[in-house]
């Protein structure tokens, strides 16, 4: 009897070997996940990632993968820490050897450390909205993506929107520039000067030392001043700060508008009322209203795979730039899959490409659920930002209410500046740029 | 005239915060001869706790309290699970359990309490005063003025606590020596204890007052590198030296940072400015070349 069994009971050993093989052999994209979620900028982290990850999980759970490839990721805690970034990088490279989709860090610091190493590695960084900004042109940065909007851009397109709130000129204005005293602070300062020498208004700048929990001297030399505007590029307890010690000095808030790392719910909630009426750059919205939000908690709540501790969280600005973060990394999945085969999982230099190549359209964004949620994109090997818009929103004191359509920077303006830096880098590093008319 | 007089009550006002900081220093460093690299850390807990409390549903005055027990439990098992064994041991070790405390505070608070930034409303306003303002034209917060009060109630207190009583001169006697105090019967284990407690509500005043301004978050913590050339100044054993250091480096550091980068670009070109961050420290060091104990510190002979 027994002896009757043997071969069923080998065949039946072998398809589930087979089985178990074919499972193993099954696509995975992996992320590599450079993130903090403890230490001071903690809870923002906790937001974007939350985001990022519920969006990867989203994917898998309503359409098992793309072209049945798994989202999967793997995080290592920075604490946003530069040496920490580096130390997680060296980590997750190994990992990210076969199959890596874009790096995330949400750190210009990070970024920076990182952006000769993953070139070397050819591992793509994205640096949505941060980082070293004049990797724009991709004929010398071909591996590093600061898209969707740059620091410079974005002071581009609040002077436009300030301009189109003056009846189209600017003229004779005087506008206060306040910044953080750092190199994210001080990059947006080329282009409020450019900006002010075509528009005919004064720019007076005035630095913050980190971290800016202390800024009685410089609100009393802008009450001095009597600015029609103040531009202002804060960070962590700077923004709180900053709003409360306006409204010490009187001045109006709805006169101040902010950078996009001022313009979350945790830049204002603390600062109470003094909040109210101030506005902020964004290059992403907030809400549930966005479907791919609301199905998202849903989907993936629902099953009981949500990222975020604190549901309370989903919505906002920071959790929506996440899931923003999440669309663009997988979109360019899907196009990567076009080229070099369905179904299969992209390595760094496949995912490269995929990155210089987006066309994510209007229709596309809704097709996804993601209307209005980002801009359009359209990449190049001369334009690895692929945007440049932002919206301005103002905080009515419990929500962020966009108050502005997508507003584009002045293209021609800023990107000859990005094109200056970026040959002065391969001159000093010894790159010959790619001829980008050769890359398609 | 009238500008720089608002700079220098401006920057006054805002030494009276930085302060209220210093002092949780002096107490530790009065007591025990340490440094305590851990009483940032202990302004945030304290804030943190409140805000924890009244998210929990308590009211104010029921949280402030909660706080006070927590920083007071808090101080009691540092003495316990983390000075005692360090009696006699050299300052440097105490001062390595201290950097160790804080990035123990610093990673166990945000898990307690939540690491999102949030607003803690004491009631009063952080609103220029309108007769000083119309007669004036000057901005003078009635929330800078309260938190003087706070730091002049405190200061007195403290003093006096520290000259007048049994267990103030006690404090005295152990931050001589730890040793020589336990041999005449001082008992070094509470002494400690509840000078890390008053050390705790000292960093509750400091927390909630710069909580209520900037909001309660992580960089609470930073605060005490605005202390540190206070108490350089002041003297690290002088509670009225830290009011007074407070004072010198606030008004210092803003008639700086509004007078010195105009003279700089006009002497170097470029773009000057942001100088409050260090200034401080240059002027605390030049003190020290001076007056190395500080305004109002202890003057420290050693016998050969």
């Amino acid at each position: 009897m027994i002896k009757n069994f043997k071969p069923a009971i080998a065949a039946a050993a072998v398809s589930l070997a087979m089985l178990s093989q074919m499972a193993v052999a099954a696509e995975e994209q992996f992320f590599p996940l450079i993130d903090y979620r403890v230490g001071p900028y903690g809870s923002n982290g906790q937001a974007f990632y939350g985001g990022f990850i519920d969006y990867l999980n989203y994917v898998n759970l309503k359409e098992k993968g793309v072209n049945g490839v798994q989202m999967t990721y793997e995080e290592c805690e920075t604490e946003y820490n530069n040496a920490k970034g580096v130390e997680c990088y060296e980590r997750l490279k190994s990992k990210a050897a076969k199959s890596a989709g874009p790096l995330h860090t949400m750190s210009t610091g990070i970024s920076y450390a990182l952006i000769d190493k993953s070139a070397q590695d050819k591992l793509p960084l994205a640096m949505m909205g941060y980082g070293r900004t004049d990797a724009v042109d991709g004929s010398v940065f071909p591996y590093a993506f600061p898209l969707v909007t740059t620091y410079q851009m974005q002071a581009s397109a609040i002077i436009k929107f300030l301009k189109d709130k003056n009846g189209g000129s600017l003229a004779g204005k005087k506008i206060v520039y306040l910044y953080h005293d750092s190199a994210y602070g001080k990059e947006a300062i080329i282009a409020m000067n450019a900006e002010a020498g075509l528009n005919k208004f004064t720019v007076v700048q005035i630095p913050v030392a980190h971290p800016g929990n202390e800024q009685g001297a410089q609100w009393l030399k802008i009450r001095q001043e009597r600015p029609d505007y103040v531009v202002f590029w804060g960070w962590g307890v700077m923004n709180q700060t900053a709003l409360k010690a306006a409204k010490k000095v009187g001045f109006p808030r709805d006169k101040m508008i902010g950078s996009w790392w001022t313009g979350s719910e945790e830049d204002v909630v603390p600062a109470g009322d003094a909040a109210t009426g101030y506005m902020a750059a964004t290059w992403n919205v907030a809400g549930k209203h966005v479907p791919v939000i609301a199905d998202i908690e849903k989907v993936v709540y629902g099953a009981g795979k949500g990222n975020m501790e604190d549901k309370a969280k989903i919505g906002t600005i920071l959790y929506n730039r996440g899931v923003s973060a999440a669309v663009l990394s997988v979109e360019a999945i899907r196009k990567g899959q076009e080229k070099f085969g369905k179904g299969k999982a992209l390595n760094g230099e496949q995912t490269r490409w995929a990155l210089e190549n987006l066309n994510i359209t209007d229709a596309r964004l809704k097709a996804i659920g993601a209307t209005d949620l980002l801009p359009e994109i359209k990449t190049s090997c001369d334009n690895h930002e692929g945007s440049g818009k932002v919206k301005i929103q103002q905080w009515d004191g419990a929500k962020w209410v966009p108050v502005s359509g997508w507003i584009e920077g002045n293209k021609a303006l800023i990107h000859p500046l990005f094109q200056a830096s970026a040959k002065q880098y391969a001159k000093e590093k010894g790159i010959t740029p790619r001829d980008c008319s050769k890359e398609k | 005239m009238n500008f720089f007089l608002e700079v220098l009550i401006g920057g006054l006002l805002s030494g009276v915060m930085y302060a209220l900081v210093a002092l949780g220093f002096v107490m530790i460093y009065k007591a025990s001869g340490v440094f305590n690299f851990a009483q940032g850390a202990m302004v945030y807990l304290a804030a943190l706790s409140v805000v924890g409390c009244m998210e929990k549903g308590a009211p104010l005055w029921l949280a402030i309290i909660l706080a006070f027990v927590i920083m007071t439990l808090f101080g009691i098992a540092t003495e316990k699970f983390v000075l005692r064994k360090l009696v006699n041991q050299p300052p440097i070790a105490l001062f390595m359990a201290t950097i160790g405390l804080a990035f123990f505070i610093e990673g166990v608070a945000p898990m307690i309490f939540g690491s999102e930034p949030r607003a803690l409303e004491l009631g009063i306003v952080d609103e220029p005063i309108p007769w000083i303002l119309d007669n004036w034209n000057m901005v003078i917060s009635k929330f800078d003025l309260v938190a003087a009060g706070v730091a002049a109630v405190l200061v007195a207190t403290l003093a006096l606590f520290f000259q007048y009583t049994r267990i103030g001169r006690a404090l005295r006697a152990v931050a001589d020596d730890h040793q020589a105090a336990l041999s005449i019967g001082i008992p070094l284990q509470n002494i400690w204890a509840i000078v890390w407690g008053v050390a705790g509500f000292v960093a509750l005043v400091a927390g909630m007052m710069w909580g209520a301004r900037n909001g309660v978050q992580f960089a609470l913590t930073f605060t005490a590198l605005k202390a540190l050339p206070v108490l350089i100044l002041g003297g690290f054993t002088s509670v009225p030296g830290a009011i007074v250091g407070g004072l010198i480096i606030g008004a210092s550091e803003k008639l700086a940072e509004i007078y010195i980068p105009p003279v700089m670009q006009d002497l170097f070109g470029g773009n000057f400015g942001g100088i409050e961050g260090w200034f401080p420290y240059v002027l605390a060091l030049l003190f020290l070349l001076v007056r190395p104990e500080g305004l109002f510190g202890e003057k420290h002979i050693d016998r050969v």
